[in-house]
């Protein structure tokens, strides 16, 4: 019985094994092949910029194969390196992003710590409205906002439109409420008996969040600062429609208000004033890849 | 007993300060702690968003109290239908597309061996980190009326060249492209995850009943992401229905407002325009959309809050 | 080094009562494990001592002083808990010390207390190692040792050894008992597992329900139990527990489990259970090791019956049995050389110096 179970059993599996691996294998050829195609569908934009920002005006409206650079130059960078306007803009940019984040950071480490930790009256409905807020939309809320600020302004006389520094009053709107949202999510998983335990050593709330909960929840801190970050470089529409002298745009508003004047479009330098714009949100994710993933799933599997 | 009796009165009484203080206080730390978030959700959030319902039914000049006069006004102009048409039409295409294209490609690189994967998934997220308006501009170059990189190809191959974003028709699709180009690595990444929270045994078990390929992921890992991709579809239902970036930039809403959606209307007609209470009519249309896509987000969130 | 005291001590979470007035006095230097069931009150007790509750009633002193409203830094203790709760971030060293650092505590002394707890739970190569690269037996010591270094009046643990596998629990549970002798620091224990609180107790509590059901040494505890939910609680395989009926018989009393099995009450027990006879509600208690196979040497007082086993489990050393009597199963342990087989009669030796009488209604042991 046993014997010939064996032997029929035996060149059967091979045969399933043989079948097995050669499936896998076409699945694995076809799944790279389709990689690819979707790869360079999602990289020709920006690899366009890229080769558009190494050639010269000359070369862009002779209309040779726009795909390849004859002639490569880095004219463009030096220009717009060398440009006050263009400076101004980045570091309108770099002011606006850095102090976004750190007052977004405070903000939201201190309330996601309450709200994770430490109940109080209206605690939970806080909590619900903290990611109802998360999933208002800027396009609601600029048109209000302009005209609480320029009311604003008619009371008390601060210029509070066209000023740089009004951007760092609108965007924590943006990432406040997200970054409390995954802080919430990464403090709740700490468990209870680690705070128990600082509650004996004799720590105080501050030095539990301090020296317990920040450093423990570092990946969330640092998962949220990346988004805070990235939101804040990128954003678009609070800057075109709250600020208009070049000398306060910040990057994203300045490149498409001043180097596309009327119908000259200077594409080479268009193109590497976007891609210098796209460059440190693109660093930091090569960088830090894994954490700004974790972040961009942690606001939809935790909670 | 007496003794004891004395003890328990002072324990309840005046003695029972520290720890029950420690906790009070807890809470009223707590809330000064929250404080922060609570005064600008309020100021910046909550107020605005009541204020713009005030504002919308204000007339132009800001002197008058008209009511429901812009919104009336609004429902008489064939552009405000367009821009409603056009709203729903980009939001639903495009997260469809977003959402196949990424249950693909998050299908072929879970497929592929683990230690390539993350390579491949970091280039195929590129387009979700360059910020909207600086990668709206690539393509609009690409789109370039004379210089498209796109006609100068179907040139050479003999296909007639294509007016990207000077037909309404043509317009429209290259909007709803931008979009899925720029949203569909969020899902990707988002299923991505999902997939590997699929337990393999579950798979193993499925290939031991005999079910092929195509079985399994109906109904194994479809079954087991309908949450995740529930959720990121109303999420991105929500971005794409508010965007303003990609319009703004690629098309400003043209040609002849057969792209603008609410966003990007508002702006024009508040900002631009200078009719304020206008603008803001036009932005509050958004409210039930997104209203309806919140409560269904929400109850996702605290259905499975509770599960845990 | 003091001693712990409980005071009539409540606790109602939102009315709903956990803690339904314990009065317990746990001796200096004493080793007291906290048993029962998950619910029974146990864990909330310990937390009270510890501060990390409130309680609703009562009086918790530690030492001389109520402790009542004194935040849980002050009032002199440590807790090791059943997830270890070490801080992830921190070396062993860093762990052990946070405490102290936080008290401001010199840098050398420091040192010199994290070396000499190091030292007693043998860890001293570990220190600058992060909680992660640990395994859960070390993780286990440097929780301990986190409490050690602090030198409380008294050591709390939190079911300390659930989260490790069956040897290693064995393993910890001596290791446990070693520093207690070398520390001699009250100490309060809580678990669920009743073998747990047998090996490391001076004195164990039970508790079920939020109150206390009998305290006492492991060994009283095993033998005389004092209510029906001890007597079931403490011993594995648990205690037998069959319906019978106490009846006047010639030359004193009889328990009656059904028509064919009934033993005679030894003498010296008559006059306790006399005043019983008319009970109609009484259980009779007897361990399973008292249930032998009839090859052993009998005395007087071990009377034979036969049954039909059912299932028969051999454990090596010993033969567990069970059969059923009146549709209870019973289990017995006999000797792996009583050819105890599923489905055969098998003559057993009923040990009645060891029965016990239980009130079912009362819950009392008779």
């Amino acid at each position: 019985m046993a014997n010939t179970a064996v032997s029929v059993g035996g060149p059967t599996r091979q045969i399933r094994y043989g079948s097995v691996s050669r499936d896998r294998k076409r699945a694995l050829i076809w799944s790279y092949v389709f990689l690819v195609i979707f790869a360079i569908f999602f990289l020709m934009p920006p690899v366009y910029m890229l080769i558009t920002s190494l050639k010269t005006s000359a070369e862009i409206s002779a209309i040779t194969n726009p795909w390849w650079v004859y002639n490569p130059t880095l004219e463009n960078y030096v220009s717009l390196l060398t440009s006050p306007e263009y400076l101004t803009f980045f570091w309108n940019s770099a002011m606006v992003s850095i102090i976004v984040v750190t007052i977004t950071m405070v903000i939201s480490v201190l309330a996601a710590f309450a709200l994770a930790r430490m109940r109080f009256w209206g605690s939970a409905t806080l909590a619900t409205g903290v990611f109802l807020t998360y999933l208002i939309p800027e396009t609601l809320l600029f048109i209000p906002l302009f005209k609480i600020f320029a009311f604003v302004n008619e009371l008390t006389g601060i210029e509070l439109i066209n000023n740089w520094w009004v951007l760092l009053f609108l965007y924590p709107t943006l990432t406040v409420p997200f970054c409390t949202w995954i802080m919430i999510g990464y403090f709740a998983s700490i468990p209870k008996e680690l705070d128990e335990a600082a509650l004996i050593d004799g720590a105080g709330w501050m030095q539990t969040l301090t020296k317990i909960f920040i450093p423990v929840a570092l990946p969330g801190i640092i998962a949220a600062t990346i988004f805070a970050f990235t939101v804040s470089w990128a954003q678009f529409l609070y800057p075109l429609a709250f600020t208009t002298s070049t000398d306060q745009l910040v990057l994203p508003v300045g490149i498409i208000t001043t180097l596309i004047k009327g119908d000259v479009f200077n594409w080479g330098q268009i193109m590497t004033g976007a891609l210098l714009g796209a460059a440190p949100p693109l660093i930091i994710y090569a960088f830090l890849m894994d954490y700004y993933i974790a972040g961009l799933t942690a606001g939809a599997t935790k909670g | 007993m007496v003794d004891s009796a004395i003890r328990v009165g002072t324990a309840n009484g005046a003695a029972r300060g520290g720890l029950h203080r420690l906790m009070r206080r807890k809470s009223t730390i707590a809330f000064f702690m929250a404080l922060p978030l609570i005064a600008l959700l309020a100021a910046l959030v909550a107020y605005p968003a009541g204020y713009a319902v005030y504002l919308a039914m204000l007339s132009k000049s800001m002197e008058r109290f008209v009511g429901f006069g812009n919104f009336t006004f609004l429902f008489g102009r064939d552009t405000f239908w367009q821009v409603v048409y056009q709203s729903c039409l980009f939001a639903i295409t495009a997260v469809v597309f977003k959402a196949i294209i990424g249950f693909v490609v998050a299908h072929f690189v879970h497929n592929i061996p683990a230690k390539g994967q993350r390579k491949w998934r970091g280039m195929l997220l590129v387009p979700w980190v360059i910020p909207p308006a600086m990668s709206t501009l690539a393509w609009l170059w690409l789109f370039d009326p004379s210089y498209s990189a796109f006609n100068w190809v179907f040139d050479h191959i003999g296909i007639g060249r294509v007016p990207w974003l000077g037909e309404a028709a043509w317009a429209r699709f290259s909007v709803i492209l931008v979009n899925v180009w720029i949203g569909a690595p969020f899902f990707m990444i988002m299923y991505l995850a999902a997939l590997k929270s699929v337990p393999d045994q579950l798979y193993e078990a499925a290939a031991i009943d005999g079910a092929s390929w195509w079985q399994r992921i109906w109904y194994i890992t479809l079954p087991m992401m309908r949450n995740i991709i529930a959720i990121t579809a109303l999420f991105s239902l929500i971005v794409t229905f508010a965007n303003f970036d990609i319009v703004r930039v690629l098309t400003a809403g043209g040609p002849l407002d057969y792209t603008h959606i609410f966003g990007t209307w508002a702006f024009r007609v508040g900002i631009e325009g200078g009719d304020i209470p206008l603008g803001a009519a036009v932005s509050l249309f958004m409210v039930p959309i997104l209203a309806v896509a919140a409560i269904f987000i929400l109850r996702d969130i605290t259905r499975r809050g509770s599960e845990v | 080094m003091a001693q712990v005291t409980l005071r009539k001590v409540v606790k109602n979470y939102d009315q709903t009562p956990a803690v339904r007035g314990i009065d317990l006095e746990i001796a200096d230097k004493e080793f007291v494990v906290l048993v029962g069931p998950s619910g029974c009150g146990k864990t909330t007790t310990l937390r009270m001592i510890a501060g990390l509750e409130e309680i609703t009633g009562g009086d918790i002193l530690i030492g001389a002083d109520v402790v009542n409203d004194v935040p849980p830094k002050d009032r002199d203790i440590a807790m090791v808990f059943q997830n270890y709760a070490l801080y992830p971030h921190m070396t062993v060293h860093e762990n052990m010390s946070f405490g102290l650092r936080l008290k401001k505590v010199p840098k050398e002394e420091i040192s010199k207390r994290v070396q000499a707890a190091a030292q007693i739970l043998d860890i001293s190569e570990l220190l600058q190692r992060k909680p992660k690269q640990l395994s859960g037996g070390q993780r286990q010591r440097v929780a301990m040792g986190r409490a050690i270094v602090r030198d409380p009046k008294v050591f709390l643990f939190d079911e300390p050894l659930s989260n490790l596998d069956a040897k290693l629990r064995v393993q910890m549970r001596t290791e446990i008992k070693k520093v207690h002798q070398k520390v001699r620091t009250t100490t309060v224990y809580v678990t669920h597992d009743q073998v747990e609180a047998m090996t490391l107790a001076d004195r164990v509590v039970v508790m079920n329900n939020g109150r206390i059901e009998q305290v006492g040494a492991p060994n009283d505890l095993y033998h005389t139990p004092m209510t029906k939910f001890v007597a079931g609680f403490i011993g594995s395989p648990a205690m037998n527990m069959i319906p019978c009926r106490l009846e006047k018989a010639a030359g004193g009393l009889r328990v009656t489990l059904s028509d064919g099995v009934s033993f005679p009450v030894p003498e010296d027990r008559t006059a306790r259970y006399e005043q019983h006879l008319n009970n109609g509600q009484l259980l009779f208690g007897l361990r399973p090791e008292h249930l032998m196979d009839a090859h052993a040497h009998a005395n007087p007082h071990q009377h034979p019956f036969d049954v039909t086993l059912e299932v028969t489990e051999p454990m090596g050393m010993e033969t567990l049995v069970y059969f059923p009597i009146n549709g209870i199963d019973i289990c017995a342990r006999v000797s792996p050389n009583a050819g105890a087989q599923a489905g055969s009669r098998l003559r057993l030796l009923a040990d009645l110096d060891n029965m016990h009488l239980i009130d079912d209604t009362s819950g009392r042991v008779l």
